[in-house]
């Protein structure tokens, strides 16, 4: 069976194949593929953009989030004075969902940051490449017969095309995570309104599942506990009032 | 992918080919784990034995090496409908 490196120059390759196939003038080619090189590239600018405004419109979220999170662990307090244990508990286990749903936001978040560091160095030789291809099609067309053109111009395409579909695949990939995390925010925005704490996960096994329920309770008892013993004292009670 | 390119001796490009090879049944397998230490492997097999070729330049590569955080759903879909690269614009 075919290895994975064939398996991708074969993609690659098909998807600019097309573009060669129509060469008949080689003048006209060379001129008309640089164009087309150009509005890949503006493409490209704009979808590393794009991705850079949907990072910054989660970031945004995220904050939202850990704001929501203090609030939740207000309302424990609250509650604990109040002796409602019962409510108490409820916030503090919305709370360590949240914070949970939070952390992996997090991890996904700062892989988005290293795919966008790619992109940025992929737009770069991208860009690099086009204006080389700029100067060699001037040689070309001011060097070489129709029929050595044709070959040169093969050769020239092929190698930008693979850094196009290269860099055209950075792309959706980031675009890709991105939609991804915003799914995910959206929903722990939900959960927040909703109060209603569900896993989002679907990849975790049910030993992690039933791990992480383990470890967030005994974190909202471990919880409950340091703040009734602060509460309950009455030195404690003046500092939180002031 | 992703990382521009690079020039590797015949050395490299043999071990290259048996960690592609392996990776190729990992995918076959589902083997998700083996799959991505593979991938790394090749990825640094050529970045550290590798010679990096100028931007500039315009040659086509002998063999594309497939992104080393690639997962296996994604392989699935990159390989077997060419679904995850962009269609490129076409001469008229």
């Amino acid at each position: 069976m075919a290895g994975l490196m064939s398996r991708a120059s074969t993609v690659v390759k098909a998807k600019f194949s097309k573009m060669l196939d129509k060469a008949e003038n080689p003048a006209e080619t060379l001129d008309y593929s640089y164009e087309k090189q150009l509005e890949l590239l503006q493409n490209v600018k704009r979808g590393i953009a794009d991705v850079v405004t949907a990072k910054k419109r989660l970031e945004l979220q995220e904050t939202q989030l850990q704001q929501s999170v203090v609030k939740l662990d207000t309302q424990a307090r609250q509650a604990v004075a109040a002796g409602r244990e019962d409510l108490a508990r409820q916030a503090l286990e919305r709370k360590s969902g949240l914070q949970q749903q939070l952390q992996s936001l997090d991890q996904q978040s700062q892989q988005l940051e290293q795919q966008q560091e790619k992109l940025v160095a992929s737009e770069k030789q991208l860009s690099a490449k086009v204006e080389a291809f700029r100067t060699q099609k001037e040689t070309i067309k001011a060097q070489y017969s129709a029929a050595e053109a044709q070959v040169r111009i093969g050769e020239a395409a092929t190698g930008i095309g693979e850094q196009m579909a290269d860099t055209g695949l950075a792309i959706q990939r980031a675009k890709d995570k991105t939609e991804q995390m915003q799914a995910r925010a959206s929903a722990i925005d939900e959960l927040t309104t909703s109060g209603a704490l569900e896993d989002f996960t679907s990849d975790q096994t049910e030993l992690d599942r039933e791990l992480g329920q383990i470890a967030s309770q005994s974190q909202v008892d471990d919880e409950l506990a340091k703040m009734k013993a602060e509460i309950g004292s009455g030195d404690k009670q003046k500092e939180l009032q002031q | 992918m992703g990382e521009g390119q690079f020039e590797i001796d015949d050395e490299v490009a043999k071990g290259l080919n048996d960690l592609d090879e392996q990776a190729g049944q990992a995918l076959e397998a589902g083997d998700e784990e083996r799959f991505r230490q593979l991938l790394v492997r090749m990825a640094e097999a050529v970045r550290m034995n590798g010679a990096r070729v100028p931007d500039e330049q315009l040659d086509a590569s002998d063999a594309i090496v497939p992104p080393e955080d690639l997962s296996l759903e994604e392989a699935r879909r990159l390989f077997e409908d060419e679904g995850l690269i962009p269609d490129l614009p076409v001469a008229p």
